[in-house]
């Protein structure tokens, strides 16, 4: 995987160079996007099912229908700041993909806190200390595997993995024993009042987290291509050895990278339950983390990009849950048009690789 | 291995002398690459039951030689002999074949799997690994080499000793004619030295030809049989059997060195051909070492890593404008003096102080305020980032500092123009300060570590191989940005295992030798062969 680095940022002088690489880009973007697009559909017809109705029914409901719509960009929200978290983490060659755990924990904490405080505090104060904390509890539960990685060298994938899978069982835990609303037959926490929850933009059911998320991913896009923090990251994600050679501290940075990134996660989790749901049930489990990392690899880790591909895949699984239904196939069929989307991604960045390989020599 | 010939555990009739012939013999064999005859018209004989070692520095052609005989390059001219016979080795196994195995400096097992599995790797794709024949020859194997190891250990759990006994068992497993060992001592323990010993003087016994590759004097005298030396890709001198049993450690390390160096005038030439002038000029400049020390190290000790060989006890001074040559055999604890002089490596004990004040605390930042400086060798591995931009990496160790970060925020415009500054002056050859940096050639990456390294605020720089991997013209401007700053009043380190480097530019000369600095000579008249005997350990305290 090559990453676009900071050689990108600073002001374009070279503009035909710029013009034929944003090509270049848009091709293998939009090459394993249309293979998948077209593989699903293959596959739907093998199940005697129309293809062609089951895309038109996805642009239907995710794009063109205003219900649609504004739920489509309410699910960006808890995806952009994902995104946002793992941009941070894979930038510096990190590979948190404990996602899920971070997320939900911070989801239950957000949870049980809204309830309990919103009596104590005004609204705005309520909301920002469960922001804070939640986000506060999602990194200090990374420090395992980041500490783990810094001082012992310990391969990050398998530790966040399994942190996550920690984090997903405890806090099912935390929802039955601890958090659980007494009123309520199905564990889950108390219920935080719709008009309590997170501000909606005009007259839509869009919450305003969604422009928290928008703001995040932008505030890290920058961090990353245009302060010294940002840069130290890059280094100690492109070339380790460089970073010891710089003197840069790469326990401490791999240590705040962590943090960072599960927090950002967590700060997702949390406007999730303070926009959308207000409560946590103890089964609960979007499982947004694994799904987010095809399209930040989609997006070259860069935060603009993202955006975008967050809104596509946001109208993908609002629209297909609809469709799914219409059609008559898996609600999750989805998910298949995910799976296709990184076969051909893996492909397509191959098959440029090669071609790379093949103009340089 | 069922292809194998049964094997001819030689020890019947073999070892009647040198009358015998050689079971294994190069003639006149060169090999060329661009730009350097890495071997020019090399004839030596190998025969069973002899160890014959062959000397040299770095560059003096044995890896080439070496990499003929395995069945890894090919020459331009000349024969390969076996039994007598021209044969063509035209790739690894065909040498194994031929009864040639080959002992690598670096340990080539996979560590995971254990001893029988490793030795059974060498079948065809489609054999059955059977264990039963393997097992019988590994017994075989085991008892010429006088060893015993577990074959069910896993490889990872032996000793490095152990290791390579195991890897001279691979060699041997297709036959035992000739056995060629690569600096089978630089990663050994004393004790693992000695076994060593003992196995090649068995098999030599046992009637293999041994064939020896070492820096190494001592051993040259300890294990062989027969010496060669090698120098520029040519065979320089030989000692015979009857000679060197004849002689004392003494005389042959003085006509080692004397066939190593030359005699003075001869030697001059040499190393002006090889860096393309002459190099007394450098010479007459003289260190004014009245005033305080710029750089002082004292009782600098580093702890061990597994195969890395660490400092004990190294102390020097240096004074501004001199250049000191550390010189040495690889892996004598150079690369952990250049990573400690430079903040990069903690050191367990000592004390490195710069004008005066203690500095052993500081890590890479202070050290850079401060003045110090490292042209690493290892240039893409830590020196630079290669998927970075030429500009990012002319500032790479300045990340966050005024005056291209203010308040953390980058100033882009700000490093593109130091970059296109840098380039100009310093001659980069690149498309654009935005070029990747692991697109430009390896002389052009030194530029921008010389550029990011020697900047007007340095004051003590350490050169690890400065000339490392470069050609001809690029060695000549590397060594001009050193002079020329030694010139400017900087304090210099330059470690380097090429001896005639360090000639040309050094006004004093220190020699690592297992992690220490055994002596430190001025760059004189007699300094070849002090520099020669403290390297090869003849003259280690």
């Amino acid at each position: 995987m090559s990453v676009e680095t900071e050689a990108e940022v600073g002001g374009g002088s070279v503009s035909g160079q710029v013009a034929k690489e944003i090509q270049a880009a848009t091709v293998r973007v939009l090459v394993p996007v249309l293979l998948a697009l077209v593989m699903g559909g293959i596959v739907l017809l093998l199940l005697g099912k129309d293809p062609l109705a089951y895309y038109g029914y996805v642009v239907k409901r995710g794009l063109f229908s205003w219900g649609g719509l504004q739920e489509t960009f309410t699910r960006m929200a808890p995806l952009l700041l994902i995104a946002a978290g793992l941009i941070v983490a894979f930038r510096a060659g990190i590979w948190n993909l404990g996602g899920d755990g971070q997320f939900l924990l911070a989801a239950v904490i957000t949870a049980a806190l809204g309830p309990a405080l919103i009596g104590l505090l005004p609204r705005a104060l309520t909301l920002i200390a469960c922001m804070i904390v939640s986000t506060l509890v999602a990194a200090a539960w990374s420090l395992v595997p980041a500490i783990l990685k810094a001082r012992y060298g310990v391969n990050e994938i398998i530790t966040s993995l399994m942190m996550s899978f920690l984090g997903t069982s405890f806090a099912n835990v935390l929802v039955k024993l601890f958090f659980r609303d007494p009123g309520t037959t199905v564990p889950q926490t108390r219920n935080l009042p719709v008009e309590d929850r997170l501000p909606r933009i005009f007259d839509t059911t869009i919450h305003s987290g969604v422009l928290i998320a928008l703001a995040v991913v932008i505030l890290v896009h920058l961090m990353m291509t245009r302060t010294a923090f940002g840069l130290k990251l890059q280094v100690v994600g492109a070339n380790p050895g460089a970073a010891v050679h710089a003197g840069l501290n790469v326990g401490w940075l791999t240590i705040a990278t962590f943090a960072l990134s599960a927090g950002l996660i967590g700060l997702g989790g949390s406007v999730e339950i303070l926009g959308v749901w207000g409560t946590v049930r103890a089964d609960w489990n979007p499982a947004f983390g694994l799904l987010v990392v095809p399209l930040v690899f989609l997006a070259r880790f860069n935060g603009y990009a993202v955006i975008g591909f967050t809104l596509f895949f946001s109208a993908l699984m609002i629209g297909g849950e609809s469709a799914a239904r219409r059609v008559g196939v898996p609600q999750h069929y989805v998910l298949v048009l995910v799976a296709l989307l990184l076969i051909f991604l893996a492909l397509v960045e191959y098959l440029d690789h090669l071609r790379r390989r093949r103009l340089k020599a | 291995m069922n292809e194998r010939e049964a094997p001819s555990l030689a020890t019947h009739g073999d070892r009647d002398g040198s009358t015998t012939a050689p079971v294994a013999a190069v003639r006149s064999v060169t090999k060329r690459y661009p730009g350097v005859i890495a071997n020019d018209g090399i004839s030596l004989e190998f025969r069973s039951g002899e160890i014959h070692v062959l000397l040299g520095e770095n560059g003096a052609g044995k890896s080439t030689l070496i990499g003929i005989l395995a069945g890894m390059q090919q020459p331009d001219e000349g024969d390969i002999l076996i039994a007598g016979q021209p044969v063509k080795i035209a790739s690894p196994r065909a040498s194994l074949e031929l009864g040639i195995g080959t002992v690598f400096q670096h340990v080539l097992l996979v560590p995971s799997i254990t001893v029988i599995e490793n030795l059974m790797l060498g079948g065809r794709w489609w054999q059955l690994l059977t264990r039963e024949p393997a097992l019988k020859r590994f017994r075989e194997l085991s008892a010429l080499l006088g060893v015993e190891i577990d074959p069910d250990a896993l490889v990872g759990r032996l000793s490095l000793g152990e290791q390579q006994q195991v890897e001279i068992m691979r060699a041997l497993w297709r036959g035992e004619k000739v056995l060629i060992l690569d600096e089978p001592t630089s990663m050994l323990t004393p004790q693992g030295v000695h076994d060593l010993g003992n196995v090649m003087k068995r098999l030599r016994d046992k009637g293999v030809a041994v064939i020896l590759i070492t820096h190494k004097l001592m051993e040259a005298y300890e294990f062989g049989d027969r010496i060669s030396v090698l120098r520029l890709g040519r065979v320089v001198g030989q000692i015979s059997p009857t000679t060197l049993a004849g002689m004392s450690e003494a005389e042959t390390t003085d006509t080692v060195i004397r066939m190593m160096f030359g005699t003075g005038a001869e030697h001059a030439r040499d190393a002006e051909a090889l860096v393309g002038r002459g190099r007394q000029a450098h010479r007459s400049r003289a260190v004014d070492r009245s005033g305080l020390p710029r750089f002082s190290v004292r009782g600098l000790q580093t702890a061990a890593t597994r195969g890395e060989c660490p400092l004990r006890d190294v102390g020097f001074d240096l004074w501004p404008g001199e250049i000191i040559g550390i010189a040495g055999v690889d892996g004598n604890g150079q690369k952990h003096l250049a990573d400690v002089l430079a903040g990069q490596r903690t050191a367990i004990a000592g004390r490195i102080e710069l004008a005066g004040h203690e500095i052993t605390r500081d890590r890479v930042p202070e050290r850079r305020k401060h003045g110090i400086r490292y042209v690493t060798d290892e240039r893409l591995g830590e020196g630079t980032v290669g998927a970075f931009s030429v500009a990012t990496n002319l500032v790479l160790k300045e990340i966050g500092a005024d005056p291209y970060w203010r308040r953390g925020l980058s100033d882009w415009p700000l490093i593109h123009e130091h970059a296109r500054e840098q380039i100009r002056r310093n001659d980069i050859r690149t498309p654009s300060e935005r070029t990747m940096l692991s697109n430009l050639s390896g002389g052009n990456i030194q530029k921008v570590l010389l550029a990011r390294e020697l900047d007007a605020e340095a004051s003590v720089v350490v050169f690890n191989k400065p000339t490392y991997g470069l050609d001809l013209q690029n060695t000549r401007l590397a060594h001009e940005r050193i002079l020329a700053s030694a010139e400017r009043g900087l304090a210099i380190i330059v470690i380097s295992t090429d001896l005639d480097e360090l000639l040309e530019i050094s006004d004093r000369i220190g020699v690592m030798f297992q992690g220490r600095l055994v002596g430190i000579v001025e760059n004189s008249a007699d300094v070849e062969r002090r520099v020669g005997l403290l390297m090869t350990g003849a003259e280690a305290a």
